[in-house]
């Protein structure tokens, strides 16, 4: 097999048992991911419905029927601004934070490992774990509201309308922040000491030679951070169904993922649900086309 | 660097982090839930392993763990054998079509498994059956793309000069993966399987899906039916909640603590330099 050359290997490559071995995952991509991604598209255009397995039933084309039935629907729109919310709170949280702690942990010497565990623990915890404790923490007469006494917000964090949407954000930074601490880490591994150095030369000061060389330095891992931030973002659906009991208060934290769930499965209408998915992943790519341009622009 | 008030920083950053798991583990041994301050600091006369006990008579512990063990068990088996076999052909192997292979590795990693929640639960939920079984729960995950990829960078790290040999031995390329490659990135398929743990461990949008059965319910599942339904009625229902929340937050923490080394070095780097 070793020595196989001339035509057929031309055609086939030299070691043509590799297709064999990515079969499983190409079938695996085939079936879950490109066919389910036409049903979607398909099902969004469609008077789709659900019905017994294998009833043979018209699945009439609508054209943007679904699209413009999802669209008037209050609810629907408010989770794409709750969702907007979210991600203009969250991202930049998260692309500060991350990068701040990341360099003060790179240059730390005692701990180093102590403070690497504490930073990712939460990102490697079930939300819905976690979840319990901000419960417990925010809620009327918890933790956090009597050691604010006075200063405690009325109504409390998750149940009021202004600041519930705010407080998932806030929890969603917390819990994923350790994963992007790691990628800037590696990502300041590989901005030049010299860079330092010259700056240091220059008469730069720490502020100075942070905001002149480490962030153009790990420009690339900011672009990967804040397209990550943003897809997860728009993926928000454990947190609002368990911190707010289902996106309260009045639809305040309701994201679309939510919104599609309670319409596709809860009330039976997976054809709007399709459509409210498809609208979102547009969105979700037109914004990281946006972010792409303006974060991304040196490189 | 020697700036103390970095270290400051760090600290007060760790205790951000880690006070919820610390209070997570306080008030699950609670009798009288105490939100005040005070409540922090556990007192030995209100403690007590009942609310263990009342979680596990709510949603039966041990079955939830095994169910949330069969679906993290499956996905990563799947992930390992299909994965390391997609990934050793896609570094080391030249066959038609390898360009087009590893194009969709990098192209599905950027659509949302989201969008494919409702078209999947149709298909696997009404057209197959599958609701309520350990085979429908695995199916989405038991293959990763990301894992694919991590696995293509660590065998395109070893020398080609060992294929060679290998091959000029005579050696089927099955037996080249087995004794030759695969042995020397047992280390960082390691992490790999860690990596791969965290997903279906602590994944709940899909099994809360596809499970309504209780016995079936892995534990994430279960908790969070236990949250927004049954605690409103039981004595303390934070404390159970919270028990719940210790075990199942656990094993990701215990097995991420022992091998944190493994979390932080190769993989991470490989992916952001890919």
């Amino acid at each position: 097999m070793s020595k196989r050359t001339g035509v057929l290997g031309k055609v086939l490559g030299k070691q043509p048992i590799g297709s064999l071995f990515v079969t499983p995952y190409v079938v695996f991509l085939a079936a879950v991911f490109a066919y389910p991604l036409g049903f979607a598209v398909y099902m969004s255009f469609h008077d789709y419905f659900f019905t017994a397995p294998g009833a043979i039933v018209e699945r009439p084309f609508v054209g943007f029927e679904n699209y413009a039935t999802m669209l008037s629907d209050p609810a629907v729109r408010r989770s794409f601004v709750n969702v907007g919310i979210f991600l203009l709170i969250n991202v930049p949280l998260t692309v500060v934070l991350s990068l701040l702690l990341a360099y003060a942990l790179n240059g730390a010497v005692r701990w180093r490992g102590f403070f690497r565990v504490s930073y990712y623990v939460p990102y490697v915890t079930a939300s819905v774990a976690v979840v319990g404790v901000w419960l417990f923490l925010f809620n009327s007469n918890g933790l956090v509201n009597s050691v604010l006494g006075p200063l405690a917000p009325d109504p409390s964090w998750l149940v009021n309308s202004n600041l519930a949407m705010p407080t998932v954000a806030i929890y969603v930074t917390w819990k994923q922040l350790g994963f992007f601490i790691l990628l800037y880490l590696a990502a300041l591994q590989n901005v030049s000491k010299d860079l330092y150095e010259a700056a240091s030369m220059d008469g730069a000061g720490r502020i100075k030679s942070f905001w002149n060389v480490t962030v153009p330095g790990v420009r690339p891992a900011t672009t990967l951070v804040v397209l990550l931030a943003t897809v997860t973002g728009a993926n928000l659906f454990t947190e609002p169904y368990l911190l707010t009991g289902g996106g309260g208060p009045d639809g305040a934290s309701a994201s679309p993922v939510l919104i599609m769930y309670q319409r596709g499965i809860e009330q039976g209408n997976p054809d709007i649900g399709a459509a409210i998915g498809v609208l979102l992943v547009v969105g979700v790519l037109i914004l990281a086309l946006v972010e792409r341009r303006f974060v991304g622009r040196e490189n | 660097m020697k700036s103390p008030w970095k270290f400051l920083g760090l600290l007060v950053g760790a205790f951000v982090f880690l006070f919820p798991f610390y209070y997570m583990l306080v008030g699950s041994l609670q009798a009288e839930p105490d939100p005040s301050v005070g409540g922090a600091f556990p007192s030995p006369g209100n403690l007590t392993g009942h609310n263990y006990a009342e979680i596990n008579a709510a949603i039966n512990l041990g079955r939830s763990l095994l169910n949330s063990g069969i679906f993290t068990g499956g996905v990563i088996l799947g992930t390992l054998v299909f994965g390391v076999l997609a990934g050793y052909a896609l570094a080391r192997l030249q066959f038609r079509g390898r360009g087009a292979v590893f194009n969709l590795v990098l192209l599905v990693q950027v659509v949302p498994f989201q969008l494919l929640t409702i078209p999947l639960y149709v298909m696997i939920v009404r057209s197959y059956g599958l609701a309520d079984s350990y085979l429908g729960m695995i199916l989405p995950f038991a293959i990763n793309s990301t894992a694919v990829f991590v696995f293509r960078q660590y065998f395109l790290q070893l020398p080609q000069e060992l294929f060679d040999a290998a091959r000029i031995d005579g050696a089927g390329e099955l037996a080249i993966l087995w004794r030759v490659a695969i042995p020397l990135v047992k280390p960082a398929l390691l992490t790999g399987v860690l990596l791969t743990f965290i997903g279906p461990w602590n994944e709940f949008l899909w099994p809360f899906l596809i499970t309504k059965q209780q016995d079936l319910q892995p534990l994430a599942v279960s908790l969070s039916n236990y949250l927004t339904t049954v605690s409103a009625r039981a004595a303390n229902p934070f404390g159970a909640v919270l028990a719940g929340a210790c075990v199942l937050a656990a094993p990701a923490v215990a097995l991420f603590v022992i091998f944190q080394r493994r979390f932080i070095s190769s993989s991470l780097e490989s992916g952001v330099k890919g």
